[in-house]
Parts: C-alpha cells; sequence; structure tokens
C-alpha cells in the first residue's frame, strides 16, 4: 500500500510568495497600453444639489484633451441588489464627492487641469445627514424615484421614504415574552462611517474596441458581477465584457460589485480602441468608494431572575449613503443574524436602510457583523455586570447549542460556541469577574480582561454559485481555471491544495488563474468569507471528474477495473500492487494503446457548487427553515491596560478562536486571523470618518484618518474548533471576515472591566475615554 | 525638461524629466520598475519606500532633481534571477504577506534597517517599519520575518 500524504490541513507555502516579494506580481496599476489615455473625475461639492447647468466647452478645448462626459452619456442606473446608482450624477448630486464628470485625455495632469475648467451650476438642496432624521415622515427625499427602481425580490424598499429597505424580524409575539422576563435592560449604540483603506486605492483600465467589445482590467473582487451589472444597463451581450482581475492590493468589501469601472464606460464608448486609466486618489478613496455604512441601534432585553434571555427587541438603523445598491443586503444579513450567537425565544428586529446625503454604504469585512455585535456583545456585558453574574457565565446560559434556533427559526446543528468560549477563557486566563470594577487608580495604569462573541454567515444570494475547470498540461501540471480573486486572503493556496488533495498530484503542479470571464470558470464574487467552501466544493468536484478520466484511461491500460486504481503523486497506479504504475503526463492528453491507436483524449474536469436548501426569509416574519448556507462562530477576548491619566487604552493581548469546522492551511488562517485582529483594534480605537455639518469629509488621508501600525501590535494567541460542515470542503466552514468582528467589543467591555465606564460609540479614543474617567471619577 | 543621471539596482541611467516628477514617476513609468506602489501619494504609507544612497524615502516624496547623482535601490534590485534576497526568503518562509501591494516597500524599509544595523531588537523592527502601512496581515509576521532574516545574515 501506497501511504499517501495529505494537504489538507497543512501549511502550504503561499503560491503568490515569489511574486509578490519580487515586485513581479502585476497590479492593474502596473499595467501600461500603448496610447493609453488617463482619466479624471470632476466631483461635487455638495451633499445634495440639483445640477442646474454643466458646461464642459473649456474643458474640451483643452490641448491633450480627448473626450468630456457627463451624467446625460450614461443615465442607466445600476447596482447589485438594487439599482439605483449612475456613474455620473444625473440632474442631482447626492453626496459630497460625488462623479459629475469625466476626463480622458494623454496624461493625468491634463485631465486634472480639464476637470478644474469644467463649471456646474448648483442649487443646493437640503441635505439628511442623520438617518435618524431622513426616516422620519418629511424628510428631503433623495431618491424620489425609489419607487421604480429595479431591485432583487429579498429587499423591500418603502416607496416615497429614505428607506431603501426594511428587514423584520418577528419570532413569537415580543410582548408576551417581556411579560415573561423580570428585568427589562434597554441600550443605544452607535458605530461611525469607517473605510476600508485598502494600500492599492481602487484602479481600473477600460477599453472598447471598434466591435463594441469590452475590456476591462479591475482590482476588483468580482469580475462575473461587474460583467453582469455593465451587460444589464449597457443592454449588450456578455461576450462583448471581458474582465480581467490581475492581483488585487486588497478588499476588503470595497471591490465588490461594480466600482470605478462604471465612469470609464461613457468615455471608452467615446473613444474606441483606447485604453483608458483610472487610479482613485487617497482622498478620493477615503470619500469616493465604498465605505462601512454607520449604525445606530436600540435594544431591549428580558431577562429572568436567572439570567435567562427570554425576548430581545432590536432596532437598528444605517446610515447607508447616498446609494445603497448594496448596503440593502447588509441591512438584511444584519436583521437576519439579529440573535447574534444567543438562544431567545421571542425577538423582534428591525433593520432600516436608510439613505443620507454621505458617502455611498458598502460591504466592509464582516459585513453588518462588526456594527451589530458592537451592540449586542456590549449590551450582553452590561446585563450581566446588572444581574451581578460574570459575563461568560451569563452567556454559557444563553448560547445557541444544537437544537437552539436563531433569529429566523433556524433549528440549529453543530454549534460550535461553547468549546470557543472555553478555549478562549481558558487561553486568556479568565478570572471571575462580577459587579462593578472597583479600580486602583493612583497607580496611573488599570489592567482589565474583556471578551466578545460573534456570528456570521455567508449574506449572498441562496443560489450564489462557483465553478471550476481543471485542466491538464502536457507535462501532467495542472490549470486549475476560477474566477475567484486573490485579494490577499489566500484563495489560490488554498483551492491548490483542495486541487492537489484531489487528484494525487503535488500541489506545486498546480497553477490557479487569475480571473478573466472570457475563460475562466463562473464564481458569484470573492466576497461573504465563502471562496473556500463554495469555490472549495466546486473545485473538489472538477478535479474529481479529472481524476475519474485518469482513472478511466488507467483501466484501459492496465486492463483491470477502475475501482482497483487510484492517483497519488502523480502516477496512476494499481492499488493492489503499486509497482505497476503509469505517469500522469503519459496520459493527460489521451492514451496510447499498445497498437499505436489513440484512446480517451485530453483530461479536463468540471465542477460547480451552490449551496442547496437555502430558503428565503418570509417578508413580514424574517422566519426561514434554513435562510443562509451555514453559520461559523467564534470568541474574541482581550486584556488591556488603560491609562488613567490620558485615557489611552493599549491592547496588550488578544485570544481569538473560531470554530471553523475544518482549517484547510493553519499558517493561512491564523494569518488572516491576525490581519482581522488589527483591523479590528484599529477600528476600535482610531477609525471614524467625521464630516461637517454640510456633510463634507475631513478627514479624507492617512494624517486624519489613522490606522493601525506595527506599533499597535499586541500579544496575538489563535486557535481553531473544527465542528465539521455537513456540506463544507472536509468540514470547513467560511472564514475571514469573522476575525474583526468581536474585537471591538471585546476591547470595549474591557475597558468597562477595568473602570466601570461604558462607552457606546465607537472608536473608543484616548479623548473620550479620558473624559468618561473625569465624569466617573472626577480626577 | 532637466537631465538627470543615476544609479538604479547598480546601472547608470541618464534620463530627461520634468523637475516637478517625482521619483515613484520615474521609477514607474519611465523604468518600467513597478515594485514601489504609490498609495497615498503623500509620505503616508510607505508603500513606495525605496532605499536612496543607502537611506529608505518615500519615493512620491522625492522631486526628479534630487535623484541626479544618486544610487537606487528597488525591489527589483534584491533577488538576482530567480536568487532571492535573505528578506525576501524570510516574507515567503513567514507568511509575512497577503495582498502584497505593501510589501515591496515594507521589504525595502526592513533591508535598509539591516543594511544600517543588521542586528536589530524586535523594538527597532516595528520602529522601522511603522511608517509602512498594511492592512493585511496585522504586521506581526512582519516583524518575525525582518527578525529571521536578520538572524539567518549573522549565520
Amino acid at each position: 500500500m501506497i501511504k499517501k500524504e495529505s494537504y489538507i490541513g497543512k501549511s502550504v507555502k503561499r503560491k503568490d510568495g515569489p511574486e509578490k516579494v519580487t515586485g513581479s506580481a502585476k497590479y492593474v496599476g502596473d499595467l501600461k497600453f500603448g496610447s493609453m489615455l488617463y482619466a479624471k473625475i470632476l466631483r461635487s461639492k455638495y451633499a445634495h444639489a440639483k445640477i442646474i447647468r454643466i458646461d464642459t466647452s473649456k474643458a474640451e478645448k483643452l490641448p491633450g484633451v480627448k473626450a468630456v462626459v457627463t451624467g446625460k452619456d450614461f443615465p442607466q442606473r445600476m447596482g447589485l441588489y438594487l439599482l439605483d446608482r449612475t456613474p455620473y450624477a444625473v440632474d442631482k448630486v447626492r453626496y459630497y464627492g460625488e462623479p459629475v464628470a469625466g476626463v480622458a485625455a494623454v496624461s493625468e495632469e491634463i485631465a486634472q487641469k480639464a476637470i478644474e475648467l469644467i463649471e456646474v451650476e448648483y442649487e443646493e438642496l437640503p441635505a439628511v445627514l442623520d438617518p435618524r432624521e431622513g426616516m422620519k415622515e418629511g424628510a428631503p427625499l433623495i431618491h424620489p424615484d425609489l419607487k421604480n427602481y429595479e431591485h432583487v425580490p429579498a429587499i423591500y424598499p418603502k416607496p416615497d421614504t429614505n428607506i431603501s429597505n426594511h428587514f423584520k424580524i418577528r419570532k413569537g409575539n415580543v410582548e408576551e415574552g417581556f411579560a415573561k422576563s423580570d428585568y427589562i435592560f434597554e441600550g443605544e449604540y452607535y458605530v461611525p462611517q469607517i473605510q476600508h483603506t485598502p494600500i492599492e486605492t481602487h484602479t481600473a483600465i477600460v477599453m472598447c474596441d471598434s466591435t463594441g467589445k469590452f475590456t476591462i482590467w479591475s482590482s476588483n473582487q468580482s469580475p462575473n458581477a461587474v460583467r453582469k451589472i455593465l451587460s444589464h444597463s449597457l443592454k449588450i451581450p456578455m461576450t462583448k465584457i471581458r474582465v480581467l482581475g490581475p492581483y488585487c492590493g486588497g478588499g476588503f468589501g470595497a471591490k465588490a460589485g461594480v466600482n470605478i469601472e462604471a465612469p470609464l464606460i461613457p468615455l471608452a464608448l467615446k473613444l474606441r480602441n483606447k485604453p483608458i486609466k483610472y487610479v482613485t486618489t487617497r482622498e478620493e478613496e477615503f470619500r469616493d468608494t465604498f465605505v462601512r455604512q454607520g449604525m445606530y441601534a436600540k435594544i431591549k432585553t428580558g431577562v429572568t431572575k436567572e439570567g435567562r434571555i427570554v425576548a430581545q427587541e432590536l432596532e437598528m438603523v444605517w446610515d447607508a449613503g447616498a446609494y445603497n445598491e448594496y448596503g440593502v443586503n447588509i441591512t438584511r444579513a444584519a436583521g437576519y443574524s439579529s440573535a447574534g450567537v444567543y438562544d431567545i425565544p421571542y425577538m423582534k428586529t428591525d433593520s432600516y436602510c436608510v439613505y443620507t446625503n454621505k458617502p455611498n454604504g458598502g460591504p466592509l469585512r464582516g459585513f453588518g457583523m462588526s456594527e451589530m455585535h458592537w451592540a449586542i456583545e456590549q449590551h450582553m456585558d452590561m446585563i450581566a455586570h446588572k444581574l451581578g453574574m460574570d459575563p461568560i457565565e451569563f452567556r454559557l446560559k444563553n448560547i445557541q447549542r444544537d437544537g437552539s434556533t436563531n433569529a429566523t427559526g433556524q433549528v440549529l446543528k453543530d454549534v460550535g460556541i461553547e468549546k470557543c468560549i472555553l478555549r478562549a477563557k481558558e487561553l486568556i486566563g479568565w478570572e471571575e469577574i462580577k459587579g462593578e470594577p472597583k479600580p486602583e487608580l493612583s497607580s496611573g495604569k488599570v489592567r482589565a480582561k474583556g471578551l466578545a462573541c460573534m456570528i456570521k454567515a455567508p449574506a449572498m444570494p441562496n443560489n450564489a454559485a462557483s465553478s471550476a475547470i481543471v485542466k491538464f498540461n502536457d507535462d501532467g501540471t495542472v490549470a486549475l481555471l476560477i474566477t475567484a480573486q486573490e485579494i490577499g486572503q489566500g484563495a489560490f493556496t488554498a483551492l491548490a491544495q483542495i486541487c492537489a488533495e484531489e487528484l494525487g498530484v503535488p500541489e506545486d503542479w498546480i497553477k490557479v488563474s487569475q480571473p478573466d470571464t472570457d475563460y475562466t470558470a463562473y464564481e458569484w464574487q470573492t466576497v461573504a468569507s465563502r471562496i473556500t467552501y463554495s469555490a472549495g466544493n466546486a473545485v473538489i468536484r472538477a478535479a474529481r471528474d479529472a481524476k475519474r478520466q485518469l482513472l478511466e484511461m488507467g483501466a484501459k491500460h492496465f486492463g483491470v477495473p477502475l475501482e482497483e486504481l487510484d492517483v497519488y503523486d502523480g502516477y496512476v497506479y494499481v492499488v493492489a500492487d503499486p509497482a505497476r504504475k503509469i505517469a500522469v503526463k503519459d496520459i493527460a492528453l489521451g492514451l496510447t494503446l499498445p497498437d499505436g491507436s489513440g484512446w480517451g483524449g485530453p483530461v479536463i474536469g468540471k465542477g460547480v457548487f451552490i449551496p442547496e436548501g437555502v430558503v428565503s426569509f418570509d417578508k413580514e416574519t424574517g422566519q426561514s427553515p434554513k435562510g443562509v448556507s451555514h453559520w461559523t462562530y467564534g470568541v474574541q477576548a482581550v486584556d488591556i491596560e488603560v491609562d488613567v491619566d490620558t485615557g489611552k487604552i493599549d491592547v496588550k493581548k488578544v485570544v481569538a478562536v473560531y470554530d471553523i469546522g475544518k482549517v484547510i492551511n493553519p499558517d493561512l488562517a491564523k494569518a488572516q486571523t491576525e490581519g482581522g485582529i488589527i483591523q479590528g483594534l484599529s477600528t476600535a480605537l482610531f477609525e471614524e470618518m467625521k464630516f461637517d455639518e454640510k456633510g463634507k469629509l475631513l478627514n479624507p488621508s492617512f494624517v486624519d484618518y489613522k490606522i493601525a501600525t506595527a506599533a499597535e501590535l499586541p500579544e496575538m494567541i489563535i486557535d481553531f474548533i473544527e465542528t465539521p460542515l455537513e456540506d463544507g470542503p472536509y468540514g470547513a466552514r467560511g472564514f475571514g471576515e469573522h476575525v474583526m468582528v468581536p474585537t471591538a467589543p471585546a476591547i470595549a467591555n474591557a475597558l468597562y472591566n477595568a473602570l466601570g465606564i461604558r462607552i457606546n460609540t465607537l472608536p473608543l479614543t484616548a479623548e473620550k475615554v479620558r473624559k468618561a474617567i473625569k465624569e466617573k471619577y472626577g480626577i | 525638461m532637466i537631465s538627470v543621471r543615476f544609479k538604479v539596482n547598480n546601472e547608470w541611467v541618464e534620463l530627461l524629466v520634468h523637475p516637478h516628477h517625482r521619483l515613484i514617476d520615474i521609477l514607474r513609468e519611465e523604468l518600467d520598475l513597478t515594485g514601489a506602489k504609490e498609495g497615498c501619494g503623500g509620505g503616508e504609507c510607505g508603500s513606495c519606500t525605496v532605499i536612496m544612497n543607502g537611506q529608505p524615502v518615500n519615493a512620491c516624496l522625492v522631486l526628479a532633481p534630487e535623484v541626479d547623482g544618486a544610487e537606487i535601490l528597488t525591489v527589483e534590485g534584491l533577488s538576482k534571477d530567480e536568487e532571492l534576497d535573505i528578506v525576501q526568503e524570510a516574507f515567503i518562509d513567514e507568511g509575512a504577506l497577503q495582498c502584497g501591494y505593501c510589501t515591496p516597500g515594507m521589504i525595502m524599509s526592513a533591508k535598509a534597517l539591516l543594511m544600517r544595523n543588521p542586528n536589530p531588537t524586535r523594538e527597532e523592527v516595528i520602529e522601522a517599519i511603522s511608517g509602512n502601512l498594511c492592512r493585511c496581515t496585522g504586521y506581526i509576521r512582519i516583524v518575525n520575518a525582518v527578525l529571521k532574516a536578520a538572524q539567518k545574515a549573522r549565520v
């Protein structure tokens, strides 16, 4: 017998490592073509205003300018879930920074000069900057035509309001639940809009040739979605749009769906056969690409004397910005996840996506979960303290277990949250915390621990599909053709491991393609932490299909039944007699029979995957027996030190434990977690987009909008639980975004445990903490 | 236009450049050395870091005339054919990269540190790369990679 070594669970080195450390990896900004033109975009100086007049004549006359376009050149609405967005403002602008006109010129400098020559006359309109005001009757309407916008059936815009989606959970009668409770606890929490800040800003090159075929190179997470959305709005077949995805320099959700490709389309239509390049400046990146939505949460929780949660009423009002084409689904995801990790018999949730005259809300790592858990996880700690219970003890009384139901009434199984909590408790060295802390302020520093849990499901259409093609080369090496994007998460490495495992060839024989929608196999989008799960399943099936073809040829060659053969280390061999073997390379393109004739043909495997049995939520109650493909649970515990004099929080240690079903590549899973912890820490302590009273962003730079640097590095201890998922590849669950979700509430809970201070608005700046210390202790 | 003559990755080049152009423009647009990335254009993110006369600089803050006579080392100059520099190898071994966009700048900051201080402490490594922003890795593997490279160089 041959002893097989498995690639699953092995820390294979990143496949993209050598290219990325040598500068060989090409990003869109690194591409250069002959006769390339450069685009710049004129952006609105008002948050909400009618466009009275645009005069582009001076810009058009500037030598070197090749084309100028405005909203009227491409007025079609587009979007992923709700078609509410145009590439350039039509008739009115809805946020400070919205594209108003675009220029293509022979250089960036000339394009920049040209946009400064465009004259726009505006008539300012009253702006909505707070979604709580915006959802009130009589508020200025940002999209008066909302009722006419196309949208997917799963979202529910309210005509003649600023509410672009209202997702409801009605699980039992919540009032009945409150009546059965001994105590009612209420709380309000807030998260501001924040930015993804990928280090590579959005970059695209678009060309339209003389036959009307578009070629688009884009730093994007969603090549197939870009093609679909553009094809729909341009009313041209998908054969006329080719989207290529070179390496993507960080996405975090910002590069999902259609982004800056769209404003280049009308320019490319006017300038045939000229590739037009657009590189977003850092200032534009902050203001004019997707941001994480702000959110106001109000929670009311009913609890028994014994500490059992009976009922929860939650209202989430999302500050979703000027266009909600993607944000509507974040609102929905938070709604259906609104039990968090808890088993709550009676629930009422209202999640409102509200238009505001601010930057566009969109997906950011966590997809509503960071925002929602900021509220829920602090609220749970607050209740535990009020009941005089240890926060972990309180959680263990209330978490979901096998047989529990979640917000949508789904009966859960294979729930691993208890194991995560117990492991995190052990790793952080938790000591029981009860009641209000009594800190020793005289030492100037106070240290404490805190913990928060999280849950997340891939937020995607029920039928979001993946596919893969496995194609052998003459020498036995393999091309894995997929449209999943390598945005840094390590998808190419994990998928190559899966492919090699199934085929029985060495992992370094697998070359993973970069997305090219003309040739690579369909992928819905690289979002929702779904690639290892969904594309992973497609790769397994494609590799098994290819392997079956190898075995068929082996069976013919050896004259034995197919079942008696296997493939390992690049050979098809007879299991009972491994000395009888034939190299994969000798049959990869077909078998040569002893008489010299050919048989079979080049080996090409295909595999597809759609999560089965995902049923839509009921519109009025949000109930569904299985509304999402699966859930992933996790916990983070932190150990912080607060400087009493300055209010500065120093995060000393973070413990993260996630139940990810099966760890495909331990190093990559840990690396993802480390990155997420720091991103979570950064949002907890520093990040907030600040606006003036007119809706203008005040801090669109790394000087004024700080993100964590190496100087903030805490000790990190990471562990995984493996509760297999029935339809996950080798049991793997979706994982990646989850890692930044509980960091901020865990820090906030630790802050309370240190000083008895609860700050319910992100971020936990030194200034806020200092002020709270002064209010509480008078020092 | 002005004429500048300088050494890039051990080769002399002579170019006519706009005086207001920046070193990053010269490298990326004139010399096709696209390893150095532009992340902010204001010296805030460090992704365009290259080594100029032995010191790490943000190539977006160096104007063309300042380049005249200088010696520039970019990420492309670190490896020879397929033989990687010890810092590059350590980044691969430690998994110190994800999307890879900050990686060339991060490696050049690390290289500059090891050129002036072959024996850095953990704190010195953190200080040396604290001007390089990374949104993916959480920095820890980068710090470990630089320390590992230093250790390997000593052996």
